[in-house]
């Protein structure tokens, strides 16, 4: 049961753990399947104000550094739309999968 | 050492010598002295462990059930309504394996508003996973901790330690304090396998799906299975080490007997000496004190009430729309098992407090003496019509 960041197959009770923890971590476990909609930013019209960072409820939206837009994290992004809500300049679109 | 003290400062002992390293603290009546004396003893540096006050039940459990999970041995405490609160918590508690100890001072739900003993509120955790012993005097109170502590780490489910209000909790007996160094040789420190640790990240308490959820569920009843061994052999080991003896049950004066009182936590005391005057009047009867109720110790009382006339069981507790918890259970127990049943009689006694006297004791006894068979599953005592 030695942790390792390669996924894992389990096969029934025998070779799972007693509780219900993964044997690997998030590193292997790319949530971002479950999108449907993928925020883009247009960063000639991002003001850098990075509330979309700050509002994003998976962290899945990256800070570079203050002069840089923010980059949103495709392997984590769920797609759930509220950094395009609460962008005051509405320069992330939804873009269908 | 020697000390006389009340069986919620039996508890505090218990989580000193066993150097439980975190304490999550609300208070309720008749648990609060438990925590008022484990604060003391951080305080003066007596136990070097973390405590924290917490805003309700369910955030104490919630706490310990952080602390556990990073690998420390946690410890709470609560009684009746508490508990309730804790309900969730006590489910995730289980599911997730943490070997957490919790005492709980057995008091009767509410309403009407009741403060003294009885079952109910354990043992409406029946089902949730939990290892559940029922103690009949301080010292078992402050073994019982120690050796929770030792079972729980080997098997991954918590331990609930309950004692009865009042009648244990405020209550003063003479009781052996061992000596943590020699503890220590007993219960070594908890090193789980698989902890929350920020250099091994992994997700806990995540997504189970139909795929594997029933799996994780065939696990604990593994390890339920593996507890009754760990118990037995456990028990032993405390008895080598500190010279007193547990285990799942406890029988007093059985040999020969024909007829056996089932019952359990401090109606025991009060039953040896109703055995004893029974005897001496000629009557075979002998006790069985059921001490684990989870795992339930189906063997034992196979072993003990099989080819008996009667057992007598008294509940202070009660299944609504069914009869006596206790009752019912070793009434199951026995239906799939070969050999010679005995007739079993359920009595409730007891609720909310009320004393279960020596005379009561006699007048149950003597009730299932006079009838062949019980009529019904309840039969109460002392209830006023």
């Amino acid at each position: 049961m030695k942790h390792n960041k390669k996924k894992v197959e389990i096969n029934g009770a025998s070779n799972m753990p007693d509780m219900p923890a993964s044997l690997g971590s998030m590193a292997s476990n790319k949530t971002s399947s479950w999108r449907n909609l993928r925020p883009e930013i247009d960063e000639s019209k991002c003001i850098k104000c990075f509330i979309c960072w700050k509002f994003c409820p998976d962290a899945a939206i990256d800070f570079i550094d203050e002069n840089t837009p923010p980059k949103i994290n495709y392997d984590y992004c769920k797609g759930c739309g509220i950094c395009a809500v609460e962008c005051p300049t509405k320069c992330i679109e939804m873009v269908e999968e | 050492m020697g000390k006389v003290i009340l069986g919620n400062h039996a508890v505090s002992y218990g989580v000193l010598v066993s150097r439980v390293q975190t304490i999550a603290a609300y208070p309720i009546t008749p648990q609060t002295l438990i925590v008022e004396r484990l604060s003391e003893m951080v305080a003066d540096g007596e136990l070097d462990a973390i405590f924290t006050k917490v805003e309700s039940e369910h955030s104490a459990l919630a706490s310990t059930i952080g602390s556990s999970s990073v690998g420390a041995r946690a410890f709470t405490a609560t009684s009746s309504q508490g508990l309730a609160l804790m309900h969730e918590m006590i489910h995730w508690t289980a599911g997730a394996r943490l070997p957490i100890v919790l005492a709980n001072v057995n008091r009767a739900m509410a309403p009407g508003w009741n403060i003294w003993t009885d079952q109910n509120d354990s043992l409406s955790c029946r089902d949730t996973g939990w290892m559940q012993v029922y103690c009949q005097n301080n010292q078992e109170v402050l073994d019982s901790i120690i050796m929770g502590y030792k079972v729980s780490e080997q098997v991954l489910l918590p331990t609930m330690v309950s004692l009865d209000a009042f009648v244990l909790s405020h209550t003063a007996e003479n009781v052996d304090i061992p000596d943590v160094k020699l503890v220590d040789k007993y219960l070594p420190p908890y090193k789980p396998e698989i902890k929350m640790d920020i250099d091994d990240p992994r997700s806990f308490g995540a997504l189970s799906s139909p795929d594997n959820y029933m799996e994780f569920r065939y696990k604990m009843q593994e390890a339920m299975d593996k507890a009754e061994d760990i118990i037995i052999k456990e028990g032993k080991e405390f008895e080598r080490i500190f010279g007193r003896k547990y285990g799942m049950v406890e029988e007093y004066r059985t040999e020969g007997a024909e007829i056996i009182l089932v019952v359990s936590a401090t109606i025991a005391s009060t039953a040896r000496a109703s055995i004893d005057s029974l005897r001496a009047k000629g009557i075979k009867i002998g006790l069985l004190r059921i001490r684990v109720f989870r795992p339930f110790p189906v063997k034992d009382i196979a072993r003990v009430l099989l080819n008996k006339k009667k057992a007598i069981v008294i509940d202070r507790n009660i299944s609504y729309g069914k009869s006596g918890i206790f009752f019912d259970e070793i009434k199951g127990a026995f239906y799939n098992i070969e050999g010679e049943k005995p007739k079993i009689f359920g009595y409730i006694a007891g609720l909310g407090g009320r004393d279960v006297t020596p005379e009561a004791i006699s007048d149950m006894v003597n009730d299932a003496m006079r009838k062949d068979k019980p009529e019904k599953d309840i039969i109460w005592s002392g209830v006023k019509l």
